[in-house]
């Protein structure tokens, strides 16, 4: 059962000025969400995400196309009792404490008042925001803000929840915390779909991905078979005291092996020869300094396929390579 | 339902925290209390000047909290993007916009009635007896807020703030004056200019039929049918706009 399904979905912006032809922010996209899944959308600025977001969650109207959620037409507003959403960005009234805040939306949403003040205790606490309760959120910093906002998409028990750029203004202890609470939430049989421009959030949590640039649907799948179709994963070895190069056993295994100094960088194809490579440096004298699988990383997907750079601290895994 | 009255009673609580509010109130305070010092001032019937000018104020307060609340009332949500959370909610879009609306009118009720209690109590002080003019003159000022309203908010789906306010304040302006616009139709020499001017006239939500201040001020009774007809006319021009603004709202992109 798809949680949603998205099917050649057009929009072109009206421009304010008339005869410039408009680029279409979303150019026949098309791809599905099961239910259950945690799936990523992955796209660099401009490409189109919050675009999609905002036509599921009927606040625009696609040029074109067909969209479903929870196998319902996206105009079924009844539905949205079964939907959380997070908004990119978020601004909130201000003029309303959190736990007020979080009252006006369970009421929206038709919660019973005798459960809501519990519900409340509970999403604070969810997202660490418990002492803040009596604050007005005119007090909050950014990522209290993006907090709240996600206490808020959460506070009905939604079965499906779509969140637009959830990490975005969140430190690392933040973003770690968010990605435990969408794995949380997927543990409890809910469907995510999110959307980031950073790609180690995806690469982490999502159990499937699409990729969208310029409004166009790159790649759709799991993360290990976008990242490496068909092939092992490769290995970078480095260890110390021992050159690599001159023992037969790692030359034969390695595809490519760097000399700098005393470090030697051994590059395995697949994760099959890490064992006896480990044994010959250990039998060599050598020291181990550290073992990294090199996932292919979305990153190079992305620029492979689009040529668009995407942020992303995947490129710092071919630090290694400039040893030569 | 349920709904409708969840966004109200939020948007009457967001008019209650607004300073803004307070600083009129305080406005309205002074010009009553004003009143008082201008009747002994003045050769003039204490009475008359009292309930003129407090009648006035009760109008023109009313009527700055109607403009300015009113066009906030859905372009700041749209503005701040608070718009987007909400309906995503099992909400329509028409719901939304009524609860806006009703919300408001909560706030000028809240409003109105409070200024109308230091209004008695001022012509309480003053020993003036009350007249049941008085009443039907306020009731009539609350229609025209209710009108007022509608139109702030109407034209604020689909124009910024301060178009909105510029098109609601010269509607107001107008709609006092639509008996001028007859006259000059009928003293015009075109008769183009005179079939524009005279629909205008009777397209142009026409407010001045909702004022008897003056007959408040006379203690001059104003038939309760004439009370009931303007009335009609006021909240169906305000439904009307309602209307509009709900379709208009409907079809927008955020
Ligand atoms: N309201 C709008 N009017 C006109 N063009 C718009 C509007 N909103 C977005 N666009 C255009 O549509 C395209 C897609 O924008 P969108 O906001 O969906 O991108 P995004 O993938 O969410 O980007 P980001 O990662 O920066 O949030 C962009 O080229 C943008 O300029
Ligand atoms: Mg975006």
């Amino acid at each position: 059962m798809n949680a949603i399904v998205i099917d050649r979905l057009t929009k072109v912006y009206r421009s304010a000025w008339f005869g410039r032809p408009p680029m279409p922010a979303l150019d026949g996209l098309s791809l599905s969400v099961q239910q259950g899944e945690i799936y990523g959308f992955l796209g660099p600025n401009g490409s189109g995400k919050t675009t999609t977001l905002k036509i599921l969650m009927g606040l625009m109207r696609a040029t074109s196309g067909n969209a479903e959620i929870l196998g319902k037409p996206l105009d079924d507003v009844q539905i949205r009792h079964r939907i959380g959403f997070l908004p990119e960005a978020p601004y909130f009234y201000e003029y309303l404490t959190a736990e007020e805040f979080l009252a006006f939306y369970g009421n929206l949403a038709g919660l019973e008042r005798s459960g809501l003040a519990r519900k409340i205790t509970q999403m604070l606490d969810l997202v660490g925001l418990a002492e803040a309760r009596t604050r007005p959120l005119r007090k909050f910093s950014k990522g209290m803000l993006q907090r709240i906002g996600l206490a808020q998409a959460l506070i009905h028990d939604p079965e499906l929840v779509v969140l637009d750029e959830p990490m975005s203004g969140l430190d690392p202890v933040g973003r770690m915390q968010v990605r435990d609470l969408i794995l949380s939430l997927r543990d409890q049989g809910k469907t995510v779909f999110f959307s980031t421009h950073i790609i180690p959030d995806v690469e982490m949590i999502c159990d499937r991905v699409a990729i969208v640039v310029k409004g166009k649907l790159l790649a759709e799948g799991r993360v290990d078979e976008l990242v490496n179709p068909g092939h092992a994963q490769s290995v970078e070895v480095v260890c110390e005291g021992i050159k690599a190069g001159e023992v037969a056993t790692i030359r034969a295994a390695a595809s490519r092996v760097l000399q700098r100094g005393d470090h030697s960088l051994v590059v395995l194809p697949g994760p099959d020869q890490v064992e006896p490579v480990l044994s010959a440096i250990r039998a060599e004298g050598g020291r181990l300094v550290s073992v990294t699988p090199q996932k292919g990383s979305l990153e190079d997907l992305f620029m492979k396929r689009s040529g668009a750079p995407i942020d992303g601290p995947g490129r710092q895994r071919d630090v290694g390579g400039s040893a030569e | 339902m349920q709904r409708v009255a969840v966004i109200a009673l939020n948007t009457f609580r967001e008019n209650l925290r607004d300073k803004i509010l307070y600083n009129l109130l305080f406005f309205v305070l002074l010009l009553m209390g004003g009143s008082v010092l201008l009747a002994d001032l003045t050769i003039m019937e204490h009475r008359r000047i009292v309930t003129d000018m407090g009648l006035a104020t009760m109008n023109l307060a009313g009527v700055v909290i109607a403009v300015f609340v009113g066009i906030g009332l859905v372009g700041k949500e749209i503005e701040r993007r608070t718009v987007y959370t909400i309906l995503a909610r099992p909400i329509s879009r028409t719901q939304f916009v009524l609860g806006k609306y009703l919300g408001l009118v909560l706030t000028l009720l809240v409003n109105v009635t409070f200024m109308l209690a230091v209004f008695l109590v001022t012509l309480w002080a003053y020993k003036t007896p009350l007249h049941a003019a008085l009443f039907q003159a306020v009731g009539l000022i609350f229609v025209e807020l209710l009108l007022v309203t509608a139109l702030a908010l109407f034209f604020s789906t689909f124009s910024t703030a301060t178009l909105s306010a510029i098109m609601t304040l010269g509607f107001y302006v107008i709609g006092h004056l639509t008996t001028d616009l007859k006259g000059l139709a009928e003293n015009s020499q075109h008769a183009a200019v005179q079939t524009v001017v005279t629909g205008l006239y009777y397209v142009w939500p026409n407010l001045e039929v909702l004022n008897v201040k003056g007959q408040a001020a006379t203690n001059a009774l104003v038939d309760m049918s004439y009370v009931a007809t303007a009335s009609m006319y006021g909240l169906l021009y305000a439904a009307l706009l309602l209307t509009a603004a709900c379709a208009v709202f409907r079809d927008r992109d955020f």
